[in-house]
């Protein structure tokens, strides 16, 4: 395949072409805000003060941060062997459902390090459950991943919806949302931390799960290229029958990569359950699990560049809040737009720029020559 | 005299006749390959032209061009003297070109006559086009004595009459100049046969036929005319009456071939690999190995002779304990393995068996790894060259930097991708990370496919010596000059199951190739009779031998 | 008796109006997928060409060419796809998750840009919309018993579309049974080697099968905009595309099969509303989203071959390139 020549240089492949594949997706964003008659300088501007201008704002930009590496990190490690999880939604909505379950049962009897770390266990056992059947039936029934996942989101949606409005609802309350969770499940916010060592910070719903989404990067670093289980992982995304001949388990290899990208997923719960809302309720993923994509996409799968695109797009979900209260016309889902414009660039379109890039870097290459042709 | 005075009136004949295709100049890179360079050929009218060049001579290339598929980045094609240009396949077809690929172009849940149609129907409906098809195939089968169930499914059919589709539905496009590419490399001596039956009868009919094959037995059994090619150059044309095989070889390879290697007769040990009715049936039901029986010992090398897909791949494999048996068993050393108690590729490792797999790039390497990675594929849970738990990533490129010096892999850059390594290189590789980790037993399937000479000498003296040492090898290749020159016992299989045995030393080709047409041993040896069999030719053996081996003891 | 029978003939008009998109999409699907192209951006096609055929309506006032419009966007979209898939090779899902994506953000957006109604467009009155046609003397032979009133309740008073989307069911069946164009396509989504060998364009093939794929989305889309509904609301089609694609794939990529699934799919939809709050004898009252989500989990499992075997076109998702 022509994209694996080595035409162009190493810096181009990691560097260049991701962010002209951006570029060309904040371009065509800015001329949908062009087209609906707004400024788009100016609303970078707002989008850039109201991500970073305030206390408040930096810690909400970081609270979506952190929703997005979770994803980001689920969809990453299973493109590494070669799966494409769409079921983020659906595992980061049962791994919420998991660690409501469990604060609700044990949040008043447990003291609070016992019930962080049961949090965290039943988020990602919850959110691996929701992965491993649709992983057994790829591996075991021949079902494609894609499809199965995708069809779990919308059963995830439905056995919420029936748990929340048949089960779990708050005796006497008319929406759908569960009692609060006892205080002591509650993760502690980072203003409450910043406060009590003296600094003056304003409530935001930034809590320290922001330091286990880090954890999990780093963790999912070493786990990948510096373990052999990440060797078996990505040799089994490279060439499932290389990792066959080598003795790996192939079958064993995709379950357990889609119960880490479940659990990963999964742990949007515990931002969401435990860390802000402090009560089980429904459609508290928001989409952070199809944002997942295209961060892992624009992230280029490797962890550094995930925190990067998740920061990005936990930017433009802020930001975005702000800019759609300060012009009105420009609506939170612009930012929806601009992360499908995200895909559509750096993930389907991938190689559209490559072409041109090569022909660009052939012409620099051979100046002298070209320049004699031209005289 | 006489003979040469005919041979030159058979030249003037054929310079008479009138010159059905002809390319001048031809060109082609692909990036920084040169795949043909400056190709001249002319092909008469009504004969059989053979196209031979090893793996990699640009045989196909040039056929892609002829066909339309790629278009050249220089020179001319004419066609019944008419300068033709060639940009698509539907240029081709217009111009009576036909081709019948190596792997069959067919839609496996088509029909025959579907398949036929494809691309030529005669209107939008389906019926119309279906309904004339069916008359003029009729009458194809009939002129050119091609029998063929226009209603079966293709994927029903064996590859033999698969084979037959593509040339029906080359003549029916009207093709008066048919291209087959390496077409017997599938097919059983049998199939060969009757393929060779019909391309005659093409011929008569007026139709020229471009043979593309390495098999030199077959030029010699079937073209009028052969042109050579190597390392994308056209380096000679011959008459087939006028040259031999060992000609053409020299000219293919482009020196002596050295057949014979220096080696001390073997010193059997122990048995370290068994197999006891060995029988393989892969997922879609198809019996692949029946009933295989074999003993490899210490110090010998066994080489299993087949024409391909006659199940040496999937004995390879179940003996690598990658395809599970479905009956019989397997000992490997002191290990048993059974349907029942099945064993895996990692465990297998850790009985002393090494496996240089037949594919490199399907099974042998991560190709888009460094080559460092890929010098641990298998071996990545071994302490020796990576950490316990965790990758020891400066071990691992120290380890591959090792067997880059000791294999003469190059470049010796362990931090190169292993896509970016040539063939030959890639194999030494594979070849250098199976043979360190001191094997009891070797399987090796196909060791020097697609690698150039020099590599090839080096493999075969590197196996040679493993079996010195003490070794058990057993090497799997469709290239019949190595098995001889490499084994000490030749095993030949003949549609999954084992012919026979022949000693390396008593080996001949008449008779293997007689085994793998699924003729016993004696009758193989009785069937040739005194004299120097490896003269005669097929074409000059009565047909009822070749074609049912029974009646000929 | 007469009340169930009525009850029942009501359930199945219900389940002709709910499964007329999915049928529309699910043959949308079946045309792109048997030419090898992954579609799961049926929703997005679909929502684009609601969206528009709802704008174009309320601007124009004209049903016609509003469901121009709404083909129009969504043939745009496929070709974007196409773009993608098939000249750039990119991975088929994720181009559709992008134009699922991008869609249900941008029609939004510009929802709220041009209309300022928080996302909705304005309530069409019924010239802009396709309404439903009475069948000849409907009222007369509704009076007769049982197959009068087939004739009135089930088969007359449904909108154009919907009758077109039944009818384009045998048609797609003849074009991929019974044509050169169908023969062709399904080569090209089992081989397209031999496709491209046989001197056709594999490009051009693909391109026209995804271009049908957005007619048919478009359909879809504006019926449930301007047909269904009078007007577009945010996500309207609501996971439509999802159900449909599972109808195809329950149908196993064949058009007669697909359409069963996608007049089950509606039932199953027809009686979740119908059932809300009813008991049920025996089991008790069955909770609706257990109903809603039954499609999937019945696709689920029908993948997993548990009902029979799924077995999709066997060149599908891979993009084709010449090889070497």
């Amino acid at each position: 395949m022509s994209t694996t020549n080595n035409t162009l240089p190493r810096w181009a492949d990691v560097l260049l072409i991701p962010i002209i594949n951006i570029a060309l997706a904040l371009l065509v964003s800015g001329l949908i805000i062009i087209a609906i008659g707004e400024d788009p300088i100016e609303a970078v501007k707002i989008l850039l003060v109201g991500a970073f201008g305030y206390d408040e704002a930096m810690g909400y930009t970081l609270y979506y941060t952190t929703n997005f590496i979770f994803t980001g990190l689920a969809v990453s490690v299973a493109f590494h062997a070669g799966l494409f999880n769409i079921g983020g939604e659906g595992q980061a909505y049962i791994g919420g459902l998991g660690v409501g379950l469990v604060m609700l049962a044990l949040g008043p009897i447990l003291p609070f390090y016992l019930l962080m770390i049961l949090g965290i266990i039943a988020a990602a056992v919850f959110g691996a459950a929701w992965a491993y059947v649709p992983a057994y039936l790829q591996v075991y029934r021949g079902s494609h991943i894609v499809i199965t996942t995708i069809m779990f989101n919308f059963i995830a949606s439905a056995l919420m919806v029936y748990l929340m409005v048949n089960v779990l609802i708050a005796p006497g309350s008319m929406a759908p949302q569960s009692v609060m969770l006892a205080d002591s499940s509650h993760l502690p916010f980072i203003h409450e931390i910043m406060n009590a060592l003296g600094y003056e910070m304003v409530h935001t719903p930034l809590n320290i799960s922001f330091f286990w989404a880090l954890i999990c990067c780093l963790l999912l670093w070493v786990y990948l290229w510096h373990s052999r289980w990440g060797y078996e992982l990505r040799t089994v995304g490279f060439n499932e029958k290389a990792a066959g001949y080598a003795g790996i388990n192939t079958k064993k290899v995709v379950i357990i990569t889609m119960c880490i990208s479940g659990a990963l997923a999964g742990f949007v719960g515990i931002n969401e359950i435990q860390g802000v809302h402090h009560k089980l309720l429904l459609n508290f993923t928001a989409g952070y699990g199809f944002t997942g994509i295209a961060v892992s996409l624009m992230g280029r799968n490797h962890p550094v560049g995930v925190v990067l695109a998740s920061l990005l797009f936990g930017i433009l979900y802020q930001g975005g809040a702000e800019l759609a209260f300060e012009v009105p016309k420009i609506t939170r889902e612009m930012v929806v737009t601009i992360q499908g414009l995200v895909i559509l660039f750096s993930g389907a379109l991938a190689y559209m720029t490559r072409p041109w890039l090569e022909k660009i870097f052939s012409l620099f290459s051979r100046p002298a020559s070209a320049t004699t042709q031209e005289a | 005299m006489t003979d040469i005075e005919s041979a030159a009136n058979r030249t003037t004949e054929k310079k008479t006749l009138p010159v059905a295709i002809e390319l001048r100049g031809i060109s082609k890179s692909f990036g920084s390959v040169h795949a043909n360079q400056d190709i001249d050929l002319c092909v008469h009218k009504s004969a059989i032209h053979g196209i031979i060049g090893e793996n990699g001579a640009g045989k196909s290339t040039l056929m892609s061009i002829i066909y339309g598929f790629y278009e050249a980045d220089r020179g001319e094609i004419l066609v019944n003297g008419q300068s033709v240009r060639l940009h698509n396949s539907q240029d081709a077809i217009a111009a009576g070109i036909g081709m019948v690929h190596q792997h069959f172009m067919l839609v496996d849940t088509f029909t025959v006559l579907e398949n036929v149609i494809l691309g030529a129907e005669s209107g939008g409906l389906l019926n119309q086009s279906l309904n004339h098809a069916r008359e003029e195939l009729t009458r194809l089968e009939r002129e050119y004595n091609l029998k063929v169930d226009l209603d079966a499914l293709v994927s029903d059919l064996p590859v033999g009459e698969q084979q037959r589709v593509e040339i029906l539905k080359a003549l029916y496009r009207g093709a008066e100049i048919l291209i087959l590419d390496e077409p017997t490399g599938v097919l059983t001596p049998q199939e060969t046969d009757q393929l060779f039956e019909i391309l005659k009868t093409l011929k008569t009919q007026g139709v020229t036929v471009l043979l593309i094959t390495h098999k030199l037995r077959e030029i010699m059994d079937i073209t009028d005319e052969v042109s050579v090619m190597r390392g994308g150059r056209m380096v000679a044309h011959r008459l087939t009456q006028e040259t031999d095989k060992e000609t053409l070889a020299e000219l293919m390879v482009g020196r002596k071939v050295r057949l014979e290697l220096n080696q001390k007769p073997a010193t059997p040990g122990n048995v370290l690999l068994k197999a006891e009715n060995l029988t393989v049936v892969d997922d879609k039901g198809v019996t692949r190995v029946k009933g295989f029986n074999m003993e490899l010992k210490a110090g010998e090398i066994i080489g299993i002779a087949g024409v391909s897909g006659n199940g040496q791949s999937e004995l390879l494999q179940a003996l690598a304990c990658i395809q599970p048996l479905s009956q019989g068993s397997l000992q490997i050393h002191q290990h048993s393995v059974t349907p029942e108690s099945p064993c895996n590729p990692a465990k297998a490792r850790e009985l002393g068996l090494g496996h240089i797999p037949e594919d490199r790039h399907q099974l042998g390497m991560v190709t888009r790894f460094s080559a460092a990675e890929s010098s641990i594929l298998g071996f990545h849970r071994n302490e020796s060259i990576n950490g316990s738990l965790l990758m020891h990533n400066s071990k691992v490129e120290k380890h591959c930097e090792a067997l880059m010096e000791q294999f003469d892999v190059r470049p010796p850059h362990p931090q190169l991708k292993s896509a970016n390594f040539s063939g030959g290189n890639q194999q030494k590789l594979i070849i250098a990370r199976e043979m360190t980790q001191n094997p009891r037993i070797l399987l090796v399937g196909q060791p020097t496919r697609g690698v150039d000479i020099g590599a090839i000498e080096f493999i075969h003296r590197q196996l040679i010596e493993m079996r010195d040492q003490g070794c058990a090898v057993l090497v799997v290749s469709v290239e019949l000059d190595e098995i001889m020159s490499l084994s000490d016992r030749i095993l030949v299989m003949c549609e999954g199951s084992l012919v026979g045995e022949v000693a390396g030393k008593d080996a001949d080709e008449r008779t293997l190739g007689l085994m793998m047409a699924g003729t016993p041993l004696d009758k193989a040896r009785s069937g040739s009779g005194p004299g120097s069999p490896q003269q005669k030719t097929i074409n000059e053996r009565p047909a009822h031998q070749i074609l049912s081996p029974e009646t000929s003891g | 008796m007469d009340d169930i029978f009525s009850v029942l003939v009501l359930t199945l008009d219900a389940t002709l109006r709910v499964a007329t998109p999915l049928i529309l999409a699910a043959m949308a699907g079946l045309f792109s997928e048997r030419s090898g192209i992954i579609d799961i951006s049926l929703e997005g096609k679909m929502l684009g060409a609601a969206f528009i055929s709802a704008c174009t309506a309320a601007v124009t006032g004209s049903a016609w060419l509003a469901l121009m419009a709404g083909i129009g966007v969504s043939v745009a979209l496929a070709l974007l796809h196409g773009l993608a898939c098939i000249t750039y090779r990119g991975n088929h899902v994720v181009s559709a998750v992008a134009i699922n994506i991008l869609v249900a953000g941008l029609t939004v957006v510009l929802g709220i840009a041009w209309f300022e109604r928080g996302g909705t467009t304005p309530a069409l009155p019924s010239e802009a919309r396709f309404m439903p046609i009475e069948w000849p003397l409907a009222e007369i032979i509704g009076q007769l018993p049982v197959l009068g009133t087939l004739y009135k309740e089930l088969l007359s008073g449904h909108n154009l579309l919907v009758y077109v989307a039944l009818l384009l069911v045998p048609l797609s069946w003849w074009v991929i049974y019974r044509s050169r164009f169908g023969l062709r396509l399904r080569a090209v989504g089992e081989n397209p080697q031999a496709v491209d060998t046989a001197g056709i364009s594999v490009a051009f093939l693909r391109y026209r099968a995804v271009i049908i794929c957005g007619v048919l989305c478009g359909i879809a889309g504006t019926y449930i905009a301007i047909a269904q509904n009078a007007g577009f609301t945010r996500d309207m089609t609501a996971g439509q595309g999802y159900i449909a694609l599972a109808a195809m794939i329950f149908g196993k990529w064949r058009p007669a099969p697909a359409l069963l699934a996608c007049l089950m799919f509606g039932l199953l939809d027809a009686l979740a509303i119908r059932m809300q709050g009813v008991p049920v004898p025996v089991i008790g009252e069955v909770p609706v989203p257990l109903i809603q989500a039954l499609p999937y989990i019945l696709t689920v499992i029908l993948l997993a071959g548990f009902i029979g075997k799924a077995v999709a076109p066997k060149a599908i998702g891979e993009p084709y390139l010449k090889e070497r």
